[in-house]
């Protein structure tokens, strides 16, 4: 393996308040004159864990993909690494290759086998050769622990096995942080613990992460903070323990309780 | 019905032959041996009542005639390369068009957007046959263009008009998962479409496509009102030589039917192709 390729699988190794890869302020999002998301704040350093949670509806999913601009905000200011993202900006594409997402219905492309799901960032956007790429890709794909499928169709694939690929293929644009937009959800209960593996291992590795989850034994493990979300705003933002064990908003009480009722 | 005194396995029962599936399969054959003779004896019966002076001897020769051990084609052979030429040029063409209207009409250009309309409504709302006039008397002296390019035009703006449809129909099927999941990786819209979205909408779009390349095939004969000695013109100008209206209208239409059934089950292949492996 050479160098070039090393490096890419290594994620940086930085203090978990060294700088900030996300700062949002004042956030607000409309769809037609409902309010998804209301004078939102908050930052996530280089090498953070942060689970986002809350009820359906709350705003979270529209929290994370109005940094990637899958969603355009209204007002406020986002900033991933330092440059700030516009609704309508140009060059937006440089800013989502540094930011990974992986989706609820993990959203694979049907038509490519899985090596080419892969592949295709690195090679159209990074301008890497095919066989590097290809190198790039299985290496990840062992790192999900699924690289004996690499010539496979998505359909082929277990919803879980089609996760751990999505990861996989966000991985392969070496982001700087990775989006999750509820992960596990679309999930049979027995896919789960797989692709929560492979999350946990990344954030061992050093990944910045912003999960919008429901798994409060991953945000557990791994969560440096619980932001808890309700009705389009931020209601509370505590670490993990403290979050389920005592939370302190009304809010949050309710939704835990639920969370826990079944 | 399970037989009682039988263990049941997880292995699959064998496939017995039933006696009443083969019956059924054989008098399916006898219906359709009788509806043919009935069919073959009526035409036969007509042709007779008509006192039609058939010669079909003289066919071949419209094909092709070997004089001093050389091959001479004839007319409908001339004319059927003329039509494929014709058709093909045009196929080309129309998908071409339809690709560009159907983007623009997706675009957030307001220019696109209306032009690709106007184009559509004017195209779909008046005849072929007055855009074929159109193309030939008032396109062509302007541009200089020979009666084959004007065909080729008028045929190609035609057709595209439904291309574009059936192509902006097969775009807009794919789903937004996948136009989110490219932008999400950072692909430009260029990739965006031709490496994921269009691919994909190449099984919605190829079955109509095929239709209209069959129906563009078909109507390439109305270019004959301007003389493109293509298949169609080759069959008036022998009849008018000949007399043998019946014997070549239905070789010509032969000739259609022919290219038109091995266009259609060539591109049944191709789609089982791209389907293969992925399911």
């Amino acid at each position: 393996m050479n160098d070039k390729i090393t490096s890419a699988l290594k994620v940086p190794e930085t203090k978990a308040d060294d700088k900030p890869i996300v700062e949002v302020a004042g956030l607000c999002k409309w769809f037609g004159d409902f309010c998804a998301l209301f004078d939102i704040n908050f930052s996530v350093n280089s090498g953070e864990k942060v689970v986002v949670c809350g009820p359906s509806g709350s705003g979270k999913s529209t929290l994370i993909r109005c940094l990637n601009q899958l969603e355009e905000h209204q007002l406020g200011t986002i900033r991933i690494d330092g440059r700030e993202v516009k609704p309508g900006m140009k060059g937006i594409e440089e800013i989502r290759r540094d930011v990974g997402m992986v989706f609820q219905s993990f959203n694979l492309f049907p038509h490519l086998s899985v090596l080419d799901n892969l592949t295709i960032g690195p090679i159209r956007n990074r301008g890497m050769s095919k066989s590097e790429a290809a190198e790039m890709a299985m290496e990840l794909l062992d790192r999900v622990h699924i690289s004996e499928q690499a010539s496979k169709y998505p359909m082929q694939l277990s919803g879980g096995q089609q996760q751990r690929v999505a990861i996989a293929r966000a991985l392969c644009m070496r982001p700087k942080i990775m989006l999750f937009d509820e992960p596990t959800s679309a999930l049979d209960p027995e896919m789960i613990s797989g692709v929560l593996d492979v999350m946990v291992e990344l954030a061992e590795d050093g990944m910045t992460m912003l999960c919008v989850t429901h798994e409060m034994g991953f945000a557990r493990q791994v969560g440096d903070r619980v932001i808890f979300m309700d009705d389009a705003e931020i209601v509370e933002t505590a670490d993990p323990e403290s979050f389920f064990n005592n939370p302190e908003t009304e809010r949050a009480k309710i939704f835990l309780s639920q969370l826990l009722s079944h | 019905m399970a037989a009682t005194d039988q263990t049941l396995t997880r292995e699959r029962p064998k496939a017995t032959i039933s006696l009443s599936q083969t019956a059924r399969t054989s008098l399916q054959v006898l219906q359709a041996i009788i509806i043919f003779s009935i069919l073959a004896w009526v035409s036969y019966r007509g042709a007779q009542a008509m006192e039609y002076n058939w010669q079909w001897y003289r066919v071949p020769r419209f094909f092709y005639r070997i004089i001093d051990g050389e091959i001479i084609w004839g007319p409908l052979v001339l004319g059927f390369i003329e039509t494929l030429r014709l058709a093909g040029v045009s196929i080309i063409f129309a998908v071409l068009i339809g690709f560009v209207t159907a983007f623009a009409r997706l675009s957030n250009s307001f220019a696109g957007k209306w032009i690709a309309t106007i184009y559509l409504e004017a195209i779909r709302n008046t005849p072929l046959l007055v855009q074929l006039f159109l193309f030939y008397f008032v396109l062509a002296p302007i541009f200089g263009m020979d009666r084959f390019w004007a065909g080729v035009l008028c045929l190609s703006f035609f057709e595209g008009s439904f291309a574009s449809e059936i192509i902006r129909g097969g775009i807009i099927g794919v789903s937004r998962d996948q136009y989110e999941a490219s932008d999400a990786i950072g692909l430009t819209p260029y990739d965006k479409y031709t490496k994921i979205i269009i691919p994909q909408s190449l099984p919605l779009i190829l079955p109509p496509l095929t239709g209209l390349i069959i129906s563009l095939i078909k109507h390439s004969a109305i270019v004959s009102v301007i003389a493109v000695s293509e298949l169609t013109t080759a069959g008036m100008n022998l009849i008018s030589e000949t007399f043998m209206a019946f014997e070549i209208w239905f070789i010509v239409a032969g000739i259609y039917l022919a290219l038109t059934v091995t266009l259609s089950a060539g591109v049944s292949l191709f789609e089982r192709q791209l389907e293969k492996g992925k399911h």
